[in-house]
């Protein structure tokens, strides 16, 4: 399948020497969705910046739809939605116009009932004749996203679409963010909620200074990254990890009621049988068993505190 | 051409313009009565005539051309410029658009607003002077291509500008006292001959001598080279944006 977006080792430098991307390649399969996590000045934005025409990009190669966004700007534009990371609105216009300017902005014929449907989605509707100075600031997100699904883009970025926004907000916009994924849009989303990109995303990528340093798809990347751990809690305080299960590098738990033991789902015996067989010998009674699984989290600030780029971004497909 | 763009930013700078349209209208209105009552009533009632125009008329096109000058550059850099401050420029420059289409939306609506501020002041001055114009088709071509190239001026300030001291900065201190000098409310033959020729290095004196000329037919330099000295300056203007928009100075980084 051709991807809807291809990036091919696009590389940024400012103009004070400093390079915001260096080298970054990705394929955007259609209707998938992408969270792209890395800290403040990881270049997420620099990213997004750059595929949407806001920057200029120093050398590489993108086409959004097979069309080149230098050369043949105005196709891969007219497929791409951007809601950028700053509420940046014009206070005194009211939502209705400020909406229906973007669609005309992007060259496409007037359609009032399409921005009235997108409105009512958005729960905009009631404030269609407000000025976006009255509105609060979740809705001046709304409006945001609003002005980016008026000239129905086919490719969709949320630049930190949640930060700083209520719980119910959040929620309301991973709704949406179904329901476009239902319509067969492309979402690519770059947010530091690692949660947000476990609950919504259907790839990762991760990216810190300037480079991708991987791209895959959620769940394989917590099942092979992940680490479990079976916390088993006895009856009685045990004071040290026994002599007769020390070969199994058990930690001794907080409260000295129980063991831990931590395990690679990859790995081809997890040694959890024998395990339990030991603590059976030696005669220990069990009180409960848990098991915990390492999150996006984990795994995240693994990678952006100490890991090098564990594989070339792109040869992860 | 993507005209749905053009005229989505036209319309949405226009709108701008009609929410405000009684301060819009009241202002050349009051301004070109005062300026009547004071340039006219008192200094008209020693300066009867100038060359065989009456004070009170001679001053008209001068007075257009001032608000219709300033005008076009305070709309188009205002109207650029606020994108910027405010952040919604991402907007335009993420849009399957053009920079010349950008520019015709942008500086097309600051033209308009300066003609309609323009064609205020000409009927408002009708009430207090008898007005003849001799070539009303030139009159009319003069006003249009000053509002255009000086809103295309206003857009590269616009541009330029990072913050709106600075938006105000050109304008305050260059072509306001450029516009006063350049023979508005007197005829350049009034001078000494030495400022008489300091003066022919101000380019607003051969669009308001131009202006002048399509009135009564009289002007202070050849009409020839009026309209010389507004399309080098359109050209100008032209050439510094098609500059910008290559170079994304200033707004793409």
């Amino acid at each position: 399948m051709t991807p809807i977006l291809s990036i091919q080792d696009l590389r940024k430098s400012y103009a004070g020497g400093f390079e915001a991307l260096k080298g970054v390649s990705l394929d955007i399969h259609e209707g998938e969705i992408l969270a792209l996590l890395g800290p403040n000045g990881a270049g997420k934005t620099t990213l997004i910046s750059t595929i949407c025409g806001i920057t200029t990009m120093t050398s590489g190669q993108v086409s959004v739809g097979g069309h080149d966004i230098v050369h043949d700007f105005r196709a891969a534009r007219s497929m791409i939605g951007l809601v950028p990371q700053e509420v940046n609105l014009e206070p005194f216009e009211k939502v209705w116009n400020t909406v229906r300017f973007s669609r005309g902005l992007f060259g496409k014929p007037r359609n009032d009932a399409l921005i009235e449907q997108i409105l009512r989605k958005l729960s905009l509707w009631d404030k269609k004749d407000s000025t976006i100075k009255e509105l609060s600031g979740g809705m001046k997100r709304r409006v945001l996203i609003a002005k980016a699904l008026s000239h129905e883009p086919r490719v969709l970025f949320l630049d930190e679409p949640t930060a700083g926004v209520d719980v119910e907000l959040r929620k309301d916009m991973w709704d949406i963010v179904a329901e476009l994924k239902a319509d067969g849009v492309t979402i690519i989303l770059t947010t530091h909620y690692i949660e947000e990109a476990e609950a919504i995303a259907d790839r990762v990528g991760v990216i810190n200074h300037g480079e991708l340093l991987l791209v895959e798809e959620k769940s394989a990347l917590i099942a092979r990254m992940g680490q479990k751990q079976i916390e088993v809690q006895f009856g009685e305080p045990l004071g040290a990890v026994p002599a007769s299960l020390a070969r199994h590098g058990l930690e001794l738990g907080q409260d000295g009621q129980s063991l831990i033991y931590t395990y690679d789902t990859q790995a081809e015996r997890t040694g959890i049988t024998t395990l339990l067989n030991d603590v059976a010998q030696a005669g220990l009674v069990l009180r409960d068993v848990q098991t915990r699984q390492s999150s996006l989290e984990d795994i995240f600030v693994g990678l952006v505190s100490d890991r090098k780029p564990a594989n070339r971004p792109g040869e992860m497909q | 051409m993507n005209w749905t763009a053009i005229s989505a930013i036209y319309r949405f700078e226009m709108a701008r313009f009609f929410r405000t349209l009684l301060q819009s209208f009241l202002s050349p209105v009051l301004s070109t009565s005062l300026y009547f009552v004071v340039f006219g009533a008192a200094i008209g009632s020693r300066i009867t005539e100038v060359e065989g125009v009456s004070y009170g008329a001679f001053i008209v096109p001068g007075l257009v051309m001032l608000s219709v000058m300033t005008q076009s550059i305070s709309n188009a850099a205002f109207g650029i410029y606020f994108p910027k401050f405010v952040g919604t420029v991402y907007e335009l420059l993420s849009a399957p658009i053009t920079f010349i289409e950008i520019v015709i939306g942008y500086v097309g609506a600051a033209a308009t607003k300066a003609l309609f501020i323009g064609t205020v002041i000409l009927i408002t001055s009708s009430f207090f002077v008898d007005l003849e114009i001799v070539h009303p088709l030139a009159m009319v071509a003069f006003l249009l291509l000053t509002c255009l190239s000086f809103a295309l001026f206003g857009f590269i300030i616009g541009i330029w500008a990072r913050s709106f001291e600075q938006l105000q900065l050109i304008p305050l201190l260059i072509v306001t006292p450029l516009v006063f000098l350049g023979g508005s409310f007197y005829s350049v033959s009034m001078l000494p001959p030495a400022w008489q020729t300091v003066t022919l290095f101000n380019p607003v004196l051969y669009l308001i001598s131009g202006f002048r000329w399509a009135f009564f037919g009289m002007s202070d330099v050849p009409v020839g080279m009026s309209l010389l000295a507004i399309t080098f300056f359109t050209s100008l203007c032209i050439g510094a944006i098609w500059w910008i928009f290559r170079t994304g100075w200033r707004l793409r980084e």
